[in-house]
């Protein structure tokens, strides 16, 4: 491919083609619906459809995530846009029949809340759609990621051919800059003039990286671009290297993502291929080229001088900064990282405009922010939202609220470098600096929900232990604060920890904050000073009361049996593995608290509701 | 975490051991051999023992303690080896929140082991992992690929019964 021309060629065959077939039938072939059975769905379809002689009516395309994972395996079939949701080996030769042949939707299968109505409501106007605004996330689901047509066909690479045939460098770094788009990643730096520093500085050779090293613990968005979309990324970093003046690229990409990275190097292959990355793309004498880097697990790798560090081969240790990557990165050139999310937004900037994105979101957030919604809530998931939802309107909207009639106590953004965000601020409208302004932070926008049966300071636990493990050892104030912490933390959570423990704890986030090589330290802390400032009373209550009020916390908790209400079964008695329950038949029974090993077991089979905790 | 430690004793082969020597000799001049190396011993060993190390250490001259740190530093290094089922429980926020921390616990005690180690007939490994990704179905576990999602305690000797 050598002209923009040639790519529009392409463009309007990729829309002609789509429209050939009666019926498009798109099923998620993301990790969750790859993990609730989706493949085999897909083979079903193939079956039933070749034996009803559909092969020429009907396309099967395997799609990237569409979002609501909950209720996967999903499928979608068009153009009525029939949502079909947890969708059964079983269920396939009836929809085949009734909705491929006979064009008969079978509404029993759909998604219920599109059923409701007199007609079969679009997916757009359903709770966990109609709020959303996908702009990172528009090609998910839309296409096949595994065929560059159809990304072509959605305007893909469209964007390039402009920058490359109609902008300069300069141009870009401007348009960028004026749509007040900032890293995704974390730490929410403007992307526009970390493009500029590097487009600044000299060298021999300058590198463009991606981070898809996604370490946050349920966080799943950069996941699900690349899985949904690998394209946009490879697009987004040309352009970038046009900017900056660089002609190689790396995406350092999670081991742990092997669809990912298998849609990855398809997408690398079929761009050379077409002539999108390699020398003198569109005939500008512009040469740029990508590398696929396998991360080895390792969280900190997901900081930024970390992360080239381990590109280069080596334990994958941060060093300090200054010099910052836009100066001396990768190799000590001029190098700049941006996430998988950033990336996604580039081509879309290129294509509408600075103003359109920045018309989207907050004064100083612009545009919108995907959110991985997990935790004790409905519709887990995946969802796009401009800035500036309010978190309300996330959890109770969008998420369909916490289930099992519990009642919201904390969201936890930011994984661990973030903080839990209480019932109180509910109403704040979500961007970079309001989440930080009540002690959390964006991160890379993983968003779990938690109900009252979590202890936070089990969860603050539960954190310092994912960054001892994770610390990669090379400052003091990481490797051993952390440990200290965690440690408080463990006498608390046992009920040996006095007041003055609290005060030692609160001194420790101090210095991890104020002391840490990189991020990893600093930000350790933010779980605890978080859970401290809005639930210290929970922190008291286990160590003045020696209490855990969520009743998570083994060591403070004791099974009692109401002596009102058992019934004498003998039921719990006979469960018992450790044989702490007594009692004759008929009899009110009682637990021995010395032999209790508190595995819940006796509470679980009660039918008379008599054993409780406290 | 609990500490690692060995429990199944070191049965290399001669081949293996001359296939990890060709290994070395092919990348000895490669300034960053260390971490190639690492990974084709543990294609070649299905983990990274301390006398596979010790080995590496005697023929290229880095000391023992560098190749022990490199090892341990990234968590795709094992330096035990995987039971023919390898168990992995997530332990990511969004199953954490869910429970999966006492799934992990009984199958602990299930097994007769902890996290990191395999069972004294080869036949199970258990490890923590964070985030498999498929949150929607949390709490989650994976045996070799199989995921089972929405896990309970009680549903694990019925999964277990399923590899014996």
């Amino acid at each position: 491919m050598r002209t923009l021309e040639e790519l529009q060629e392409v463009r309007e065959r990729a829309k002609a083609e789509k429209k050939v077939c009666s019926y498009r039938v798109h099923v998620c072939g993301g990790t969750g619906c790859t993990s609730s059975g989706s493949p085999r769905i897909i083979e079903k379809l193939k079956e039933e459809i070749k034996a009803n002689g559909l092969e020429d009516d009907v396309e099967i395309v395997k799609t990237g995530c569409f979002g609501l994972c909950a209720l996967g395996p999903i499928m979608i079939v068009h153009p009525e846009n029939a949502f079909y949701s947890m969708v059964k080996e079983e269920d396939i030769p009836e929809i085949v029949r009734e909705h491929l042949k006979n064009g008969n939707v079978v509404k029993r299968l759909l998604y219920e809340e599109t059923t409701k109505a007199d007609h079969i409501l679009p997916l757009e106007e359903t709770n966990f759609y109609k709020k959303q605004h996908r702009v990172a996330l528009r090609n998910c689901g839309e296409i096949s990621p595994e065929h560059i047509e159809e990304y072509i066909g959605r305007d893909g690479y469209m964007a390039l051919g402009k920058v490359l045939t109609e902008m300069t460098p300069q141009q870009v770094i401007e348009l960028v800059t004026a749509s007040g788009l900032r890293g995704r990643g974390g730490a929410g730096f403007p992307t526009g003039m970390k493009w500029k520093f590097a487009a600044a500085n000299e060298a021999d050779q300058k590198y463009v990286c991606c981070n898809a090293d996604e370490g946050d613990p349920g966080a799943f968005m950069d996941r699900s671009v690349l899985e949904g979309d690998p394209h946009v990324v490879l697009e987004a970093m040309t352009i970038a290297g046009y900017a900056i003046g660089a002609s190689q690229g790396y995406i350092y990409v999670r081991a742990e993502y092997p669809i990912a990275v298998q849609r990855l190097e398809i997408a690398i292959r079929q761009s050379r291929e077409m002539g999108l990355l390699g020398k003198d793309i569109f005939g500008s004498g512009f040469d740029f080229d990508i590398e696929l880097r396998l991360g080895a697990g390792a969280f900190v790798c997901g900081e930024e001088t970390a992360l080239m560090t381990s590109i280069e081969g080596n334990r994958g240790e941060p060093r300090p900064r200054p010099p910052f990557p836009a100066l001396k990165g990768l190799y000590e050139r001029p190098t700049i990282l941006n996430n998988v999310e950033t990336y996604a937004n580039i081509p879309q900037i290129i294509l509408n405009g600075a103003e359109w994105f920045a018309g989207m979101g907050t004064e100083k957030s612009k545009g919108t922010k995907v959110f991985a919604l997990g935790g004790k809530i409905h519709n887990t998931g995946l969802v796009e939202v401009p800035m500036g939802t309010t978190l309300r309107e996330i959890v109770e909207e969008i998420g369909g609220g916490v289930p099992n009639g519990k009642k919201f106590k904390a969201a936890q953004t930011g994984g661990p470098s973030g903080g839990c965000i209480p019932a109180e601020h509910l109403d704040v409208p979500i961007d970079y600096d309001n989440l930080i302004a009540i002690g959390s932070m964006m991160g890379s926008g993983g968003l779990i929900v938690m109900d009252e049966d979590t202890c936070m300071v089990d969860i603050a636990k539960f954190f310092l232990e994912f960054t001892v493990d994770e610390s990669c050892g090379k400052c003091t104030p990481c490797r051993i604060g952390t440990r200290r912490m965690l440690e408080i933390l463990e006498k608390i959570t046992k009920g040996q920890a006095t007041m003055d423990d609290l005060d030692k704890l609160e001194e420790l986030c101090n210095h991890l904050k104020s002391n840490s090589l990189c991020a990893l330290g600093q930000t350790a802390p933010n779980p605890v000073i978080s859970t401290l400032r809005y639930f210290r009373d929970e922190y008291i209550a286990h160590i003045v009361d020696k209490k855990c009020p969520a009743g998570v916390c083994k060591d403070l908790l004791q099974y009692k049996i109401d002596a009102d209400k058992c019934k004498g079964c003998t039921l719990c008695s006979r469960v018992c593995p450790a044989g702490a329950i007594v009692g004759s038949v008929k009899e009110p029974h009682m637990i021995n608290p010395e032999k209790c090993l508190k595995c819940g077991a006796c509470m679980e089979k009660c039918r008379f509701g008599a054993i409780y905790k406290e | 975490m609990a500490e690692k430690k060995q429990t199944v004793p070191f049965q290399g082969t001669e081949e293996q051991e001359a296939a990890l020597k060709k290994v070395i000799a092919d990348l000895q001049d490669d300034r960053g051999k260390l971490m190639p190396i690492l990974q084709k011993a543990q294609d070649i060993y299905g983990y990274l023992p301390m006398e596979v190390q010790k080995m590496i250490s005697d023929e290229t001259g880095i000391p023992l303690e560098k190749i022990y740190g490199v090892a341990t530093f990234y968590s795709q290094f094992s330096l035990n080896p995987k039971g023919r089922y390898r168990i992995s429980v997530c332990l990511g926020t969004a199953c954490y929140v869910k429970g999966s921390g006492d799934i992990y616990n009984a199958l602990m005690e299930k097994l007769g082991i902890v996290g990191g180690e395999c069972t004294p007939d080869g036949k199970f490994s258990l490890d923590a992992c964070r985030c498999v990704g498929a949150c929607g179905l949390a709490p989650v576990m994976m045996i070799n690929d199989e995921v089972y999602g929405r896990l309970t305690v009680d549903d694990l000797d019925d999964i277990l019964a399923k590899y014996e």
